[in-house]
């Protein structure tokens, strides 16, 4: 059985989405490396893959795939569906309530904080303070439901990890190394969620090749 | 079960559509914004972020219309996901995601700017519209190519991708815009289809829009 193949720079959350549930899942796969800035992602030959000309993309034998969340469920339906809770009704829609809650609530208020107040300084974008205002704002409306629900059970479909912690991974890890993390510290279920999710092995591993000023400050533009 | 929120809402009526083709027995319960009825602890019960939709299935709650439309589906009719089916139901995720994240994404500013503005004393920002019309028309060149290669979207079957664009679609049917569509004949055959639906057409009539 030939090793999956996922497509796209390690530094992207959206990697590192994927990446944490492929390797919780235990699956063989190796990282074909893009370049963001050399424009990979917009090539002929990308493009056959991702006709929407983004990372990352997942081959497995016959099987192309792309859009994180989806390459996530596929990994993990195929590897390690107890963390999906596929086969249990209420179970599964409490991991898809909070796959989508992080997907509309949480991952755009915290990627333009990232943009702005991490990527920003490096590629000489001038901070828009009033929209990173509004951001926090948003991410500030959201954290007191996620410290209650971390107050009825240790993640957030349940007392095990599944794929709804898990796809928070990529966003989180950034944010958390931002200025702003002290937003999150304020809650100390939410931190006690991040401080577990942090010492998971496969959490380890992914984060290992995600610095936290995405690889700019030493010259490793992605 | 009951389904909370308006049917002017293209998040709740996703709802509705994939009830309806699921073949569930379901009531619309309105929740009434002006009276921050949202934000009731009745409410917060059901959706904790005081959000529409929400359903109530027995002691279950839900929220997020697409996790209540899997819901829908899962319970009863599962073929609308192919989760038995890895290939099949990884291309129904897929297309899934692409509507959420790269067509409605589109498409909410847009409904914003023509039905909701007006509707709350605003005016419509033109150039707002104009820029994502052109950016859902380079996305409706990648729909056009796979509805070339595909009856629907996950492949020849109908799933919940394709019907998770219903309610959003609809009321750009209601906006000046629908003439987007024009260029791109596939994608006009498979709306076509879609609206030709019977749960498509109750969903249809459900819904008031206010433009």
């Amino acid at each position: 059985m030939a090793p999956m193949k996922l497509y796209g720079w390690v530094v992207s959350p959206w990697m590192g989405r994927v990446r944490v549930c492929l390797e919780e899942a235990g699956v063989e796969y190796e990282v074909v490396p893009m370049s963001r800035s050399g424009g990979d992602h917009r090539r002929p030959e990308h493009l056959a893959r991702n006709p929407f000309g983004e990372i990352p993309v997942l081959e497995d034998g016959d099987v192309t795939l792309y859009q994180s969340r989806a390459i996530a469920r596929y990994v993990l339906r195929k590897y390690k569906p107890e963390l999906l809770k596929e086969g249990d009704l209420e179970g599964s829609a409490t991991v898809d309530m909070w796959m989508e809650v992080e997907a509309h609530h949480v991952e755009p208020a915290l990627w333009p904080i990232i943009r702005h107040c991490i990527i920003g300084p490096y590629v000489g974008r001038p901070r828009d303070q009033a929209f990173v205002d509004e951001c926090l704002g948003k991410l500030r409306a959201v954290l007191p439901v996620y410290e209650a629900r971390l107050s009825a059970s240790k993640y957030l479909a349940g007392d095990d990890v599944t794929a709804a912690d898990l796809c928070h991974f990529g966003f989180m890890r950034y944010f958390m190394a931002c200025e702003y993390a002290g937003v999150v510290d304020e809650y100390p279920r939410v931190k006690a969620w991040w401080d577990a999710l942090l010492a998971r092995p496969s959490v380890k591993k992914v984060i290992a090749g995600m610095p936290p000023d995405f690889g700019y400050a030493s010259g490793n533009i992605p | 079960m009951k389904l909370y929120g308006a049917t002017m809402s293209w998040n709740v009526t996703r709802c509705a559509v994939a009830l309806e083709e699921a073949g569930a027995e379901y009531e619309i319960v309105p929740i009434n914004f002006a009276t921050a009825e949202h934000k009731s602890p009745e409410h917060l019960a059901r959706n904790p972020f005081g959000q529409v939709p929400a359903l109530q299935d027995g002691d279950l709650y839900i929220f997020e219309s697409r996790a209540i439309c899997k819901y829908a589906a899962r319970k009863n009719k599962p073929e609308l996901l192919k989760e038995g089916s890895l290939a099949e139901s990884a291309m129904v995720d897929v297309w899934m995601e692409v509507e959420a994240n790269q067509y409605t994404s589109l498409l909410n500013p847009i409904l914003f700017e023509c039905l909701v503005k007006p509707m709350l004393g605003g005016t419509t920002d033109q150039k707002v519209v104009q820029e994502n019309l052109e950016k859902l028309k380079k996305v409706l060149e990648v729909y056009e190519a796979r509805l070339t290669k595909c009856k629907y979207l996950a492949g020849d079957f109908l799933s919940l991708a394709d019907l998770n664009h219903v309610s959003a679609t609809l009321c750009l049917f209601a906006t000046p815009h629908a003439s987007v569509f024009d260029g791109y004949p596939h994608v006009k055959a498979w709306w076509s289809g879609l609206m030709a639906r019977p749960s498509v057409q109750k969903v249809a009539a459900l819904m008031k829009p206010s433009a």
